[in-house]
């Protein structure tokens, strides 16, 4: 048992840091806002010649060949400097899928071979849709897409597909609805083979999410310590005060009992996707929750600055109240839970915090979220 | 990261699991806040300690097993869920033992340590004194020296488990001209020694659970002064108070509540109107989780040579508010009859201990530090908030 990330992981984690602080600024957001696709294309660069995009996509394709457990981190320092880039969806949901078709005994296993080598090569990129998503984030910016149709998997040129945007109260999200036509050209997966794809996309997705999530308010949280420390009213700074204090303290409580789970989460994704449900949803669920009381307490302190279009928060607050309700909202990851803690063969008890490890056939794998 | 138990940490699971079965007491013992009861938790601990299995942590020259935190953490695990009792000595071994092994003399270790381990002399607490309650630092108690002794004088208030314990450990003023957190010295004061008057005060369920001590010139051998004098309050202060606040309340207990809290629900789930129920069962078992996955990450972290940081002062706040949250959801459970004691004629299996639980979870958020207070130090020390 060890509950701590590698010092490779956390030196990673801090370069991907620095290169995101001098690279995502809050004025080289809405500098963003006002192009044309949403994207600083130099980032995109940067990012691709790190090897970011091709972190999940295997050796054999010319990727690093690491797991969720190595890009959480990252996940979270994307979400810290509120990117507006879908790194985190791309490389960590629908190049990951990709992966998984590659290294499976599928007879497109060599087609995504292909494309993974080109994305490790930094000459393509891919986004995935989902059935739980009604858009797609940037889909104009990759030449592929993952689509569902069914249980089936389809990949798809972009160019093949008609994209209809649409406008997300977050002006960082560029977001469309794609309409198109499957057919059995553009079929990768299909049956139950496809049916866990997009399971494992889904627990993807809202591992991403929640590892954004955790990000997003923990940098909300820092502008609002900041905030209260330099603005004064009665002669002294309005973070003197309990009432502003335990608001903050609140939501530090929150994110302190986030962060595990989001841990847990992406171990489990990363060492034993099939069963890794449960873990996924208390992430999200946990992670959705600390940050929106970040938004909520962060605004408060702010005052009326807080509620305006000049002040920053709102990059962060906007954030977290869209990318909250994707890869399935409070109510979807809730219900999952629930229905596990019904079901009778249920592993419950502090001895299945990690899943099935006192089983008889001494089993000793994440086992949680079987059902 | 490696999220699977080792075979020999299994191994030691399965040893603790087959202990308890074999040593576990037939019926639930009494309340320690009773004379009866009090004296069968004493028998458990020296059950307990027949076995090693009192405190693992400790050395083995203690009556420990040398025990890593991962492992304390399974032993816990193990403990409730076998629904083994109480420790009714947790101010010794959770609280002071620690601190004695780090800061006392080689004489104080052997005095004290292995009498508290075996459950020969259990232990109270006297921090609190009714002019010095969150705010600590105002202590009025003396200890005046006076040659190899002290002489003290004052009250101390709210001292947890002080009607039958055999000793207490206290901060006494030992400068007379010091102010605040300095001038304090840490003094352990056996409770039989004469000019020491214990007053029980009942707590909410009407057992007297903790108690007002009076000293009226109370002589105690300066022997007893735990650390340097005037070094009480960094003794108490210290990172290794940090460590107690993660022992004290294992994320265990709270599992096993929540695990319970689950059981009620699937029985009553049929009859429940209230919708919002099913939202707080599984915030309840979530949490509890969390509070589990959060102390593994810090015993990890310990033992591969981390320190713990302020944002352990999460921690308390945290475990409170879900005790609260599980008791509550469970008397909403249990509705109308929620309210039966367990002695009453229509009292029925279902009602467990969750009225006495549900009880008890209410002194969580003020004890060891109001959460008020807990919630002040993770805005100054965690997130640096100005002072003033």
């Amino acid at each position: 048992m060890n509950f701590t990330y590698s010092k490779d992981q956390l030196t990673y984690r801090n370069t991907v840091a620095a290169l995101l602080a001098g690279e995502v600024t809050a004025e080289s957001i809405r500098a963003r806002w006002a192009s044309a696709q949403g994207i600083d294309s130099n980032l995109t660069q940067q990012l691709s010649d790190m090897g970011l995009n091709a972190m999940l996509v295997p050796e054999f394709c010319g990727g690093l060949g690491l797991s969720e457990l190595d890009f959480i981190l990252l996940a979270q320092e994307c979400g810290r400097v509120a990117m507006p880039e879908p790194l985190v969806e791309n490389a960590m949901v629908a190049t990951a899928m990709l992966s998984d078709i590659a290294c499976s005994d599928l007879a497109t296993a060599n087609q995504c071979q292909d494309v993974l080598e080109k994305i490790a090569a930094g000459d393509a990129s891919v986004a995935c849709g989902h059935w739980i998503n009604p858009y797609i984030n940037m889909a104009d910016t990759n030449q592929w897409l993952l689509l569902p149709h069914g249980e089936e998997v389809h990949l798809v040129s972009t160019e093949a597909v008609d994209l209809i945007d649409q406008r997300s109260s977050d002006p960082s999200r560029r977001i469309f609805k794609v309409n198109w036509q499957p057919s059995s050209r553009t079929k990768i997966a299909g049956g139950q083979q496809g049916a866990d794809l997009w399971r494992s996309a889904l627990n993807r997705g809202a591992l991403g999410v929640a590892g954004q999530l955790i990000g997003l308010a923990e940098s909300i949280l820092q502008r609002a310590v900041v905030f209260t420390t330099d603005r004064e009213q009665f002669g002294r700074p309005v973070g003197a005060n309990q009432a502003v204090k335990h608001l903050l303290a609140d939501c530090a409580v929150s994110l302190e009992f986030a962060k595990p789970v989001i841990s847990r989460a992406a171990y489990a994704v990363a060492t034993a996707p099939t069963r890794a449900d449960w873990a996924v949803s208390h992430a999200k669920v946990a992670a959705s929750q600390a940050a929106l009381l970040s938004v909520r307490h962060g605004m408060q302190v702010h005052g009326a600055m807080g509620y305006t279009w000049e002040c920053d928060l709102q990059i962060w607050m906007k954030r977290c109240w869209a990318i909250d309700k994707t890869w399935g909202d409070a109510g979807f990851h809730k219900n999952r839970i629930h229905e596990w803690l019904l079901n009778p063969n249920a592993l419950m008890g502090a001895e299945h915090t990690f899943g099935k490890s006192m089983s008889p056939n001494n089993e000793t794998t994440l086992e949680q979220g079987a059902a | 990261m490696e999220l699977t138990y080792t075979v020999e940490e299994q191994a030691f699971r399965l040893q603790v699991r087959q202990w308890l079965v074999d040593n576990l007491p037939e019926n639930p013992l009494k309340s320690f806040d009773t004379q009866e009861g009090f004296e069968q938790h004493r028998q458990w601990e020296k059950t307990l300690a027949s076995g090693n299995w009192g405190m693992v942590t400790w050395p083995k020259e203690y009556g420990g097993r040398g025990c890593n935190l991962i492992e304390w953490l399974i032993f816990e695990e193990e403990y409730y869920r076998a629904g083994a009792p109480l420790r009714v000595n947790q101010n010794g071994i959770f609280l002071l033992g620690p601190t004695l092994m780090e800061y006392g003399t080689d004489e104080q270790k052997q005095r004290f340590i292995s009498a508290m381990a075996s459950g020969d002399e259990i232990w109270a607490q006297g921090w609190s004194e009714p002019g010095a309650g969150s705010d600590m630092a105002a202590i009025r108690s003396k200890a005046t020296r006076d040659g190899d002794e002290y002489v003290i004088n004052g009250q101390k208030i709210w001292s947890t488990r002080a009607v039958f314990a055999d000793w207490v450990f206290c901060m006494f003023r030992t400068d007379p001209d010091s102010k605040r957190h300095h001038g304090l010295s840490f003094v352990f004061v056996p409770l039989d020694a004469e000019g020491v008057t214990v007053r029980p005060i009942d707590q909410l369920n009407g057992l007297p659970g903790f108690a007002e001590i009076f000293f009226d010139n109370v002589r105690v051998p300066v022997s007893h002064r735990l650390g340097e004098e005037g070094d009480g309050w960094s003794i108490a202060m210290s990172t290794a108070g940090f460590e107690r606040g993660l022992m004290l309340r294992s994320p265990a207990r709270f599992q096993q509540a929540a695990k319970n809290l689950m059981e009620l629900y699937r029985a009553k789930r049929n009859d429940i109107l209230d919708l919002s129920i099913e939202d707080a069962v599984v915030r309840c078992y979530m949490d509890a989780e969390a509070y589990a996955l959060s102390t593994y990450q810090t015993a990890s972290r310990l033992m591969s040579g981390g320190q713990i940081g302020a944002e352990s002062s999460c921690n308390k706040i945290f475990w409170s508010e879900l005790d609260i949250k599980i008791h509550d959801t469970a008397m909403r459970l249990l509705g109308a009859r929620g309210e039966l004691e367990p002695d009453s004629e229509d009292a029925c299996a279902e009602l467990g201990t969750w009225l006495d639980g549900f009880l008890f979870a209410q002194s969580g958020p003020i004890y060891a530090g109001t959460n008020e207070v807990q919630r002040n130090i993770i805005a100054e020390r965690m997130l640096g908030m100005p002072r003033k």
